[in-house]
């Protein structure tokens, strides 16, 4: 009896022991693939097949074992690593994990590209770019390295300082400390309109893009909302035209460009509407020409230079050169106009000889 | 045949001024009757009402050409000149080129007009500016654009190209079949 039991003890000892290795050593087939960086492992083998058939706890037991079992795998492999006490001998064991290899996908859609502000897109049209500046600047006053724009700022705060200047032309009697005062409330209010513009352009310009969202959303505007109607009613086989219309629906399928249509004036309408809005429009592009052009400028003083340094040069040579040149030409001209008087006397043709002279 | 829109009569407006500058005006405010301009197949037309209102009654298939053609519309929406504009180029030009008489037929054969066939200039032209061709005799030969400013024409040698050719009276007989 007491035998039996000795056996049976050492027995359910053994069973123990093994119960504790087996919870510590997990066999696989295919070794699992380890991300540590991301605390990730990867399992290839294929899940036991007949226990997960069919739902109820055999199914969530087993799964739950795989999921423990794959642990201990990561958590073998933790310990693996290089491992020390953080804050001398009695501190915690603290292992420093590798680099992430695994690319995880982000959660979220990227940000979609936000519309570029009225002053970005002048900038691109006119190839501004944005210079980049130190934000700090050596203050010489305070002798220390302060910020260009804002609170404590370089060269002390404009709207702060103790004398203003009046400007030259201005009334006297003007508080100049208000003016400054004023003009920076009025800058800082228009730089809030045309934020709020640029805002209201980029919500519109998102209702117009056609890959917009066409399920809904929390809130939708009467236009998105008419939008997706319209996408929804012309999207069948015959694009609309067999489509039950709802109630106070218009007879006619909305058109595919959205209800807009290419529209051009009549060919014989209001003429002299047309002929004052073509005269405005000279008008304005007369005045978007440069005041200075300065190839034209550069040209033009070129110019003068030149015919006044002509003007030089034929005041100083006038004396000697010009009776001469002026004999000379008379002479050979004479010769030939007598020639020609002598072959053309006979045809009668004076006007056409006369004429060529002046060329 | 429709009224040009707001954008096609600005690159009009802006390819003419060009060559005449500011005297646009005074060919859509005429003292002697209304005229507008049409297009037609891609091609702008300069008429007068009286003429707008018989073409109006033409089918579009068998319309040829309304009035006088001053260019067309290429299909990225930029504005060609046509040599049949420049009977209404040449009274209003502000920049003209007179070449002369022997490199006439040069440039009437569709060539640039170079240094040497270079008969007159008008003063203070800008490089690239839109420039009238004439004869010695004041023919109006056709247009261009000045390939060197005034100044720069008095040094270059004789082989340089002073105008560049855009249209010339030869594209009548060139063209003739494509002028249209």
């Amino acid at each position: 009896m007491a035998a039996v039991r000795v056996e049976e003890v050492l027995a359910a000892a053994e069973e123990q022991e093994a119960e504790k290795r087996r919870s510590v050593v997990v066999e696989k087939e295919l070794e699992l693939e380890f991300d540590l960086g991301n605390l990730l492992a990867l399992d290839r083998n294929p899940p036991p097949a007949a226990g997960l058939r069919g739902a109820g706890p055999q199914r969530e037991a087993q799964l739950l074992a795989l999921a423990r079992d794959n642990t201990q795998l990561l958590v073998a492999q933790l310990w693996e690593l290089p491992a020390e006490r953080a804050g001398g001998a009695g501190g915690p064991l603290v292992a420093r994990l590798p680099e992430p290899t695994f690319r995880l996908p982000r959660e979220k859609p990227p940000p979609r590209p936000k519309p570029p502000t009225r002053w970005e897109q002048f900038a691109r049209l006119k190839g501004i770019r944005r210079r980049k500046r130190t934000s700090l600047v050596w203050d010489e006053q305070a002798k220390e390295w302060r910020r260009r724009w804002g609170y404590r700022r370089a060269g002390g705060d404009p709207a702060r300082a103790w004398l203003a200047e009046v400007p030259a032309g201005a009334d006297p009697e003007e508080d100049q400390f208000a003016r400054l005062r004023r003009e920076k409330r009025e800058r800082v209010a228009r730089n809030e309109l045309n934020r709020l513009r640029n805002l209201a352009r980029a919500h519109r310009a998102g209702t117009v893009v056609p890959a917009a969202p066409l399920h809904p959303t929390g809130h939708q505007s009467k236009e998105e909302l008419s939008h997706v109607a319209r996408v929804a009613r012309v999207s069948t086989a015959s694009l609309g035209r067999f489509q039950p219309r709802l109630p106070k629906e218009s007879a006619e399928p909305p058109s595919r460009s959205g209800g807009r249509k290419r529209r051009f004036e009549p060919l014989l309408g209001n003429l002299a509407a047309e002929r004052s809005r073509q005269l405005e429009l000279l008008k304005n592009m007369s005045s978007k020409k440069p005041v200075l052009d300065i190839t034209r400028a550069v040209n033009k003083q070129l110019r003068q230079e030149e015919a006044e340094a002509a003007a030089a040069k034929g005041k100083k040579q006038s004396q000697r050169g010009k009776r001469g040149r002026r004999q000379q030409r008379t002479g050979r001209s004479s010769k030939k106009s007598a020639a020609r008087r002598q072959q053309q006397r006979p045809g009668g043709g004076s006007t056409g000889g006369s004429k060529r002279k002046k060329a | 045949m429709r009224p040009l829109t707001e954008a096609e009569t600005r690159t009009v407006f802006e390819k003419l001024s060009r060559y005449i500058g500011e005297n646009i005006q005074l060919l859509v405010d005429r003292p002697d009757g209304t005229y507008c301009f049409r297009l037609h197949r891609d091609r702008v037309y300069y008429l007068s009402e009286k003429l707008l209102k018989v073409a109006a009654s033409v089918p579009r298939d068998s319309l040829v050409a309304p009035g006088t053609c001053f260019g067309k519309f290429t299909k990225t929406q930029k504005f060609r000149l046509s040599v049949t504009a420049l009977d209404f180029l040449a009274p209003y030009a502000k920049f003209k080129v007179w070449v002369k008489p022997g490199s006439e037929q040069s440039f009437l054969y569709g060539n640039h007009v170079l240094k040497s066939g270079l008969g007159r200039i008008t003063e203070n032209t800008a490089q690239y500016q839109g420039v009238v061709v004439y004869s010695m005799a004041d023919v109006p030969l056709g247009f261009g654009v000045a390939a060197k400013s005034t100044q720069e024409c008095r040094k270059v040698d004789p082989m340089a190209i002073v105008v560049f050719h855009q249209a010339d009276v030869g594209e009548y007989v060139r063209n003739e079949d494509t002028l249209m």
